[in-house]
């Protein structure tokens, strides 16, 4: 019997990359493994796809999924500004980026801000865990207060809230997840690819080595007990017998994206939150905060905030697509340029 | 006004031999009173009376209110050099006065305002007193222009006392305004005064004035960053990312400007480009460098602060061989420096940008046709090396405005470099982003979306193969530095050649670059006129260096390296890639904030003769 193939004909194989080398069972390995399904379910074609990526655990794992994809693992903190270059200069690609918590949070938030501020198209993705892994164990600007590391010690300073700052630059696309959910991962990055401006996706992927204890709230243990969904999204008929069951006809809000398709939020109590609501998604944030929990699903979303290029009023053809002639102007227009600036007749 | 000079008589008798189309004029004006306008009608009318001019802004960095002079400087030889000597002083700042008629040259000309009743000083230069207010109050001028318009009185009397035409004038304030008649004729009312006023009032007792020549004949006048902005237009630019910064800020303004006329889709209106303000210069390369991989002809602008944030990306696009380009218009540093002065002092820096061993090709323009040549020029260079071109312009260059003839359309086809597309993978049956199949250090690429399974590669700052393939193996690390050093080999040969002027049995040999060359130009005609002393002259237009370079040093006993900075950058460079020749070489390195002067370089270079 022949392996299973989507509509172009290819295999979930075939949107693999390389063998992951980050630690086994690393939450970041199997957000790699639901970004692989995700892509073979939507039938992507590859090289309408860029990978993108700064430095850490996090970003290394691009070369592990969509090995057939384009991929830039660029500088500490500064994937905004390649992708911003990246999806001006080729307005049809499709931009994955995945970060992390010192990335974005730290070294990076100047550029994750501006990005936002911007509407770059990209789906970025913060692998959220806490902790500075590749250099063996410091704390990271998202770190808990009270938190313990055999490392650094006790952390005192309160955390950053990736997606918080993401609501304060009026980001258009805000959700949040957790790595030990693959099912609301999927659904989660299908409403993110969907999404035609910015949409940050802060995923709770707790590290293995360095920070999974009970006192840390990005760990496997916290993340089980302390996790509160905030709606069930079905982004195509998925099989989720948790979810069917507890749908009410009632609770059901769909959002159109730009490309048509919806996302179906289900909501838990219907009452509770408007995700087009920008104030009451910072409320929600804020209450979470207070009630250490996190909450997960889409937090806020607009479909209709104009992106980058739709701002910079370019032509539709990529930019990287059009051809010399129209790239140099003619001898004409510098003898033009030329004329005007001549002194004498 | 004239109760320290002789009798007009006795001034008609001891009236000396005229000095024509040969001086300089300074005006001190303060910042933010309006007076780059009545600046650059002088100088435009002086040029378009055929007589070669060069004019530079002697600015603060601040927005109103700080001392600022402009010097225009005539020259019947056609020399465009910065020269110390002021003959004619325009004094229209009281607070400078003193010191400003101190800079006048003995036998010059101190033209101030009446109204200040100073004490005239000096015996041995001419003042005349204009009555700015006087003449300003006669005027149809609203008050909240009167400020503005008050300079052109200065332009008129000027006219008078060394005879430029009035038409001229006209024609220079037809030019800045665009042919608007409102502005064009308030403020020739006002030049007309101030010339009506000199020609009834003033007494001429002094040698200096303007006869028209037909040196600039086909001339046109321009700054050098707008030069090097419709170079980048002529260069295909499709994406421009850029932050804020004194002195490259004019070439992003004019950038945009010419591609807004000229790189508009007519049918749409859509542009075939886009420009992004960064929120720093980091992102500012960042941004270009994700342009450059996607396939875009991108660059950023900026000075030495910016280019310092640029270092760590800088080193990326070298090492992962990413075209892109940046212009440094540079200033004086280090630090914030001198932000408003010139300076030749980030060639080091630029040549060396990023830590391990990088090192990056840069083009060094002298003047407004190469700064044009080399806009267009680094987009083919950036993507024929596939790697990160720097521009060297600086604030000389850049902010003021220089003569020049028609820039010349590029003569060669623009040249994308290696690209590899999805047929031709298909025809190969492989694609490895490192391999250097022609063995010139060159291996092509793919750009993202090109739709082929093999086509995509990972791009990374970190150890890789020949595919691409993240490697920590010694071997992959020496044999991917190896091509990389064989591909700058190759770039020896792509870049700009020296222009050499090799002289018959000269013993010095000059080296300089950038806009030094003004100050060579006139110093070796002087070396050569008053002490008998022939040099050879080697302009170097890019790093790296050839064998054209190192020919020239063996060629002569001694080198001179003349540049506009403090540690003889370039003479480091030199000794550094000759070591066998270090010995001949000798740094003649000045930097004040002003460009080098002629008369500088005659005396250090003579110094060690």
């Amino acid at each position: 019997m022949g392996a299973r193939t989507n509509e172009l004909g290819l295999t979930r194989n075939d949107y693999k990359g390389r063998p992951s080398t980050l630690c086994a069972g690393c939450g970041h390995n199997s957000i790699s493994n639901q970004i692989i399904a995700v892509a073979y379910e939507m039938g992507l074609n590859q090289h309408d796809v860029i990978k993108l990526s700064g430095i850490g655990c996090s970003s290394k794992s691009p070369a592990y999924f969509l090995g057939r994809s384009h991929g830039f693992n660029a500088l500490h903190g500064r994937m905004p500004s390649i992708a911003t270059g990246a999806t001006t200069a080729n307005r049809d690609l499709i931009a994955v980026g995945v970060s992390g918590d010192g990335d974005t949070g730290s070294i990076g938030l100047g550029q994750f801000k501006h990005m936002i501020r911007r509407n770059v198209p990209i789906v970025y993705i913060v692998e959220n865990n806490g902790v500075y892994a590749l250099t063996k164990g410091q704390f990271s600007a998202t770190a808990d207060i009270g938190q313990k590391l055999k490392y650094a010690g006790i952390n005192e300073m309160p955390p950053i809230d990736i997606c918080m700052e993401a609501l304060i630059d009026n980001a258009s696309f805000v959700a949040r997840s957790f790595a030990g959910d693959p099912t609301q991962v999927r659904e989660l990055l299908k409403a993110a690819i969907s999404h035609k401006g910015t949409a940050v996706l802060d995923i709770i992927s707790p590290c293995v080595t360095f920070n999974n204890h009970e006192t840390s709230s990005k760990s496997y243990p916290y993340g089980k007990s302390h996790q509160e969904s905030l709606q069930d999204i079905t982004y195509i008929p998925m099989y989720d017998p948790i979810i069917i069951d507890v749908m009410e006809p009632g609770q059901v809000q769909a959002v159109e994206m730009h490309d048509g398709s919806h996302v179906v939020l289900k909501k838990l109590d219907p009452t509770k939150h408007d995700p087009t609501n920008r104030l009451a998604a910072m409320q929600l944030l804020e209450e979470a905060r207070a009630k250490e929990q996190f909450i997960t699903g889409l937090i806020y979303v607009d479909e209709t905030q104009k992106t980058l290029p739709e701002l910079s009023h370019m032509v539709k053809t990529p930019l990287a697509h059009l051809p010399n002639e129209t790239l140099r102007p003619p001898r004409e227009a510098l003898a033009k340029v030329m004329d005007r600036l001549v002194c004498c007749d | 006004m004239s109760d320290v000079q002789s009798s007009p008589a006795e001034s008609l008798m001891a009236e000396p031999e005229p000095i024509i189309n040969d001086f300089q004029i300074m005006i001190a004006t303060v910042n933010g009173s309006g007076s780059q306008t009545a600046n650059t009608a002088l100088l435009r009318a002086i040029f378009r009376m055929g007589i070669p001019i060069s004019g530079k802004n002697i600015f603060p960095s601040n927005i109103q209110g700080l001392p600022t002079w402009f010097t225009i400087r005539v020259s019947k030889d056609g020399y465009i050099a910065r020269m110390e000597d002021v003959h004619i002083m325009v004094a229209m700042n009281r607070d400078t006065f003193e010191e400003d008629v101190q800079k006048v040259t003995s036998g010059g000309i101190c033209l101030y305002r009446s109204e200040w009743k100073v004490r005239e000083d000096r015996e041995d230069i001419t003042y005349y007193a204009l009555p700015v207010k006087d003449l300003i109050d006669e005027l149809d001028v609203p008050g909240n222009l009167k400020s503005y318009v008050e300079n052109m009185i200065y332009v008129g009397a000027l006219a008078t006392i060394i005879e430029i035409d009035l038409d001229d004038i006209g024609f220079a304030l037809d030019f800045h305004f665009g042919g608007r008649a409102k502005p064009i004729n308030m403020n020739m009312a006002a030049v007309r005064a101030g010339y009506e006023w000199a020609q009834d009032n003033l007494a001429k007792r002094d040698p200096f004035k303007v006869a028209r020549m037909d040196k600039t004949d086909g001339m046109l006048l321009l700054d050098g960053n707008s030069a090097g902005a419709l170079g980048a237009v002529f260069g295909g630019v499709s994406f421009i990312a850029w932050y804020p910064i004194t002195p490259s800020t004019g070439m992003i303004d004019a950038v945009r400007a010419y591609l807004a006329d000229m790189r508009t889709d007519p049918n749409t209106g859509d542009a075939t480009y886009a420009i992004v303000q960064a929120e720093d210069e980091l992102a500012a390369i960042g941004m270009v460098i994700g342009a450059g991989w996607a396939g875009a002809r991108a660059m950023t602008s900026t000075s030495g602060p910016g280019m310092s944030l640029m270092s760590e990306f800088a080193g990326l696009a070298y090492f992962a061989e990413i075209p892109s380009v940046i212009w440094n218009v540079q200033r004086m540093g280090p630090s914030t420096g001198l932000p408003t002065r010139t300076s030749q002092g980030d060639v080091l820096a630029a040549y060396f940008l990023g830590h391990g061993d990088t090192k990056h090709p840069v083009l060094f323009p002298n003047d407004l046709s190469e700064a044009f040549e080399f806009g267009w020029k680094a987009f083919d260079l950036a993507e024929q090396l596939q790697t990160l071109v720097f521009v060297l312009s600086d604030l000389d260059l850049g902010m003021n405005l220089w003569m020049s003839k028609p820039f010349a359309y590029p003569d060669v086809p623009m040249d994308r470099g290696k690209l590899v597309t999805a047929e031709d993978i298909e025809r190969e049956g492989k694609f490895w982003r490192y391999e250097d199949k022609d063995g010139d250090g060159i291996a092509a690429r793919t750009l993202p979306g090109t739709d082929h399974p093999l086509a995509a590669y990972f791009v990374r700052g970190t150890g890789h193969d020949e595919r691409a393939i993240y490697s920590e193996r010694s071997e992959d690390w020496l044999a991917n530095m190896a091509r990389l050093n064989r591909k700058f080999d190759t770039g020896r040969g792509l870049v700009p050649q020296p222009v050499v002027d090799q002289v018959a049995g000269a013993a010095i040999g000059i080296i300089a670059y950038g806009t030094s060359d003004g100050c060579v130009i006139e110093g070796r005609d002087r070396l050569q006129a008053e002490h008998r002393l022939a040099t050879s002259y080697l302009r170097l237009r890019a790093l790296p260096l050839n064998d054209v370079t190192r020919k020239f040093i063996a060629n002569h006993d001694r080198i001179y390296v003349v540049e506009n900075n403090s540690d003889g950058q370039m003479a480091m460079i030199l000794r550094m890639e000759y070591p066998e020749l270090a010995g001949r070489i000798v740094s003649l390195a000045f930097a004040d904030g002003m460009p080098l002067s002629p008369r500088w370089m005659v005396n250090a270079l003579l110094e060690q003769e």
